[in-house]
């Protein structure tokens, strides 16, 4: 536990000690802004139209929901471009490592791999949750001049953390098979991509074979936690995610032993 | 304390280290001499558990550094080739962090850190960030984080490449006071270092032991033909001449120092045992020249250096 806390400590502070982990939340909360600021003045003109139609027909104003209309949005939205940002965190974990020479260090002192993978994994959520906190400030704006329902925002939290926490599994997974960084980032970012496409695809085949394609879609398993709905099924698909992600590092760690790179 | 044997690994098909074994008894300073791609840093690596071995096995104070890896690694400390140093740390971060990985304990890290720190000489950079660090602080600060936890054993991949002169016998100095308390692996193909440094040899090449012994007795060894420098006054192709005609002579190397123009230097080595010196005086005297000088030449470690890794003659046992 020691040793664990000694690799999460030492990564936290290398990111919140350069610049990188500022410019990547940065870009990340601008980006997202101004998706916020588009979806909820789209949402506001529409709520304003339907108002005047329905003072036009003499009716009741409708109930508009802003959880259906623009939180879920703004969640499949942020889903989309962690896709993006997340890898750029995992890309140095272990790549910089290799490419320094470092790596001789952790591998010769003792410590075992899992606690270095599971320290810099843990490291990488960290800076991943920081910044899901910050959005939280477009939530809570939206409670103090709305009245959204809590329960659907936190289970596309939960949805976010769980979904984000898989991109990162498999971002220090690549990081591992390259000391390029920049190689580590982009074949991350393509695996996730071809995670998404697969639910994509999944509409376009037979109901049958869609169905089964769906199931392994990264995103499929996230419109439930968006709409507001948890379900198990949802968790352990992203858990068995992340285990995998985690596992197929350690193997890989392992057998560059052997190959000697 | 360090024992391998017969091991041997590949990459892909080739073979970088090829059935080699040796030991290293408790507190002795072993060098480890080869030329570039020898086998050393490999040899190195598989005794820090960093490489597993294609064949053979090595243990380190009574542990296999394959099945017992982290018993292995808790009681070594090792300079890879490139310092292991993140660029962006602290000096002292770093070496705290070190500390922590190494095992140890949270009460003693402050003092093992300052004893590093003491020991290498850079108390005064530690709070500096590494990548600002010359390269030669760089090289120290590498070796500090090896001694950071006052381990067993030392395991350094050439520890004075990079330094100045006045840092190299700094750090000889440094790792010859560590021998004793510690048993030392160090890795080099500068050869004075070894016989400065060092009690024992292991010369390696293309992946082979092809020699171990004091630096002494190997030089001893190989000088079984006798080596004289002889100084006269004559021009030095004459003398070459005369002396190479000479019976029982192996060898005339010329040896002018620079600017030297008035006598020439020649190394005359001897073939066997037989002493050559009456021979050679009697000859130079028979020409008219005048002897300046005649004295004995041990064989120096680069010539045994030389003499065992080009295989222009028969391997030495
Ligand atoms: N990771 C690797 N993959 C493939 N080949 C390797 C690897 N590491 C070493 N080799 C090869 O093994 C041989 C021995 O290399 P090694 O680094 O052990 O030599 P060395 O004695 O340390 O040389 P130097 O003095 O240049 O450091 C070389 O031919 C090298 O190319
Ligand atoms: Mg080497």
């Amino acid at each position: 536990m020691r040793k664990f806390l000694a690799i999460y400590n030492r990564e936290v502070k290398s990111y919140f000690s350069s610049p990188i982990a500022y410019i990547i939340i940065g870009l990340f909360l601008l980006i997202t802004g101004v998706f916020y600021y588009l979806i909820v003045t789209s949402f506001v003109q529409y709520c304003m139209r339907a108002d005047m139609q329905a003072q036009y027909y003499r009716m009741a104003p409708p109930k508009l929901n802003v959880n259906v209309m623009a939180i879920r949005n703004l969640f499949q939205n942020m889903s989309l471009f962690m896709s993006f940002f997340l890898p750029m965190i995992t890309m140095r974990l272990y790549s910089d490592e290799k490419k320094t020479g470092t790596i001789e260090l952790l591998m010769t002192s003792p410590i075992t791999n899992l606690q270095s993978i599971l320290g810099k994994f843990s490291a990488a959520v960290t800076l991943f949750l920081a910044m899901l906190a910050f959005t939280s400030v477009y939530m809570i704006l939206l409670f103090i001049y709305g009245n959204p329902e809590l329960g659907p925002v936190l289970t596309g939290y939960l949805g976010l953390f769980l979904l984000g926490s898989s991109y990162i599994a498999f971002g220090v997974f690549f990081s591992t098979l390259t000391d390029n960084q920049i190689i580590a980032a982009a074949s991350t970012f393509v695996f996730i991509l071809f995670f998404w496409a697969i639910g994509w695809v999944s509409a376009m085949v037979s109901p049958g074979l869609g169905h089964v394609l769906s199931s392994f879609s990264l995103i499929e398993h996230f419109e439930d936690f968006a709409k507001g709905v948890l379900d198990t099924k949802h968790i352990v698909y992203y858990l068995s995610f992340i285990t995998m992600g985690l596992f197929l590092s350690f193997v890989s760690i392992e057998s560059s032993r052997w190959r000697g790179r | 304390m360090i024992e391998v044997q017969n091991v041997t690994r590949y990459f892909g098909r080739v073979m970088a280290v090829n059935d080699v074994s040796f030991e290293v008894a408790k507190g002795e300073i072993l060098g480890f001499l080869g030329p570039n791609a020898a086998g050393k840093t490999t040899t190195m690596r598989v005794l820090t558990t960093y490489l597993p071995a294609t064949k053979g096995t090595a243990k380190v104070a009574g542990f296999d550094v394959h099945d017992q890896s982290m018993e292995v690694r808790k009681r070594i400390g090792y300079l890879p080739e490139n310092p292991p140093l993140y660029q962006e740390m602290r000096v002292r971060d770093y070496l705290d962090f070190v500390a922590k990985i190494k095992q140890v304990e949270p009460k003693n890290r402050k003092k093992a850190v300052d004893e590093a720190l003491g020991k290498t000489g850079t108390t005064n950079v530690d709070n500096r960030v590494i990548k600002t660090l010359s390269k030669g602080y760089k090289q120290r600060v590498g070796l500090a984080q090896a001694l950071v936890h006052n381990p067993d054993v030392l395991i350094l991949d050439e520890p004075t490449v990079g330094l100045d002169p006045k840092q190299i016998i700094e750090v000889r100095e440094l790792i010859k006071s560590l021998a004793g308390d510690h048993t030392i692996i160090l890795s080099t193909h500068i050869l004075p270092e070894v016989s400065m440094t060092c009690e024992r040899v292991v010369i390696i090449d293309k992946g082979k032991v092809v020699a171990e012994d004091s630096p002494d007795n190997l030089t001893k060894k190989l000088s079984g033909s006798m080596r004289f420098k002889v100084v006269v006054d004559a021009p030095r192709d004459q003398v070459e001449e005369k002396l190479r005609s000479l019976p029982g002579i192996k060898k005339v190397i010329p040896a002018n120092a620079p600017g030297e123009k008035k006598l020439s230097t020649l190394l005359v080595e001897g073939q066997g045992k037989e002493e050559i010196r009456p021979v050679l005086v009697k000859s130079i005297i028979e020409n008219g020249w005048n002897l300046y000088e005649l004295t004995p030449e041990g064989m120096s470690l680069e010539d045994v250096f030389l003499h065992l890794t080009t295989k222009e003659e028969e391997p030495v046992q």
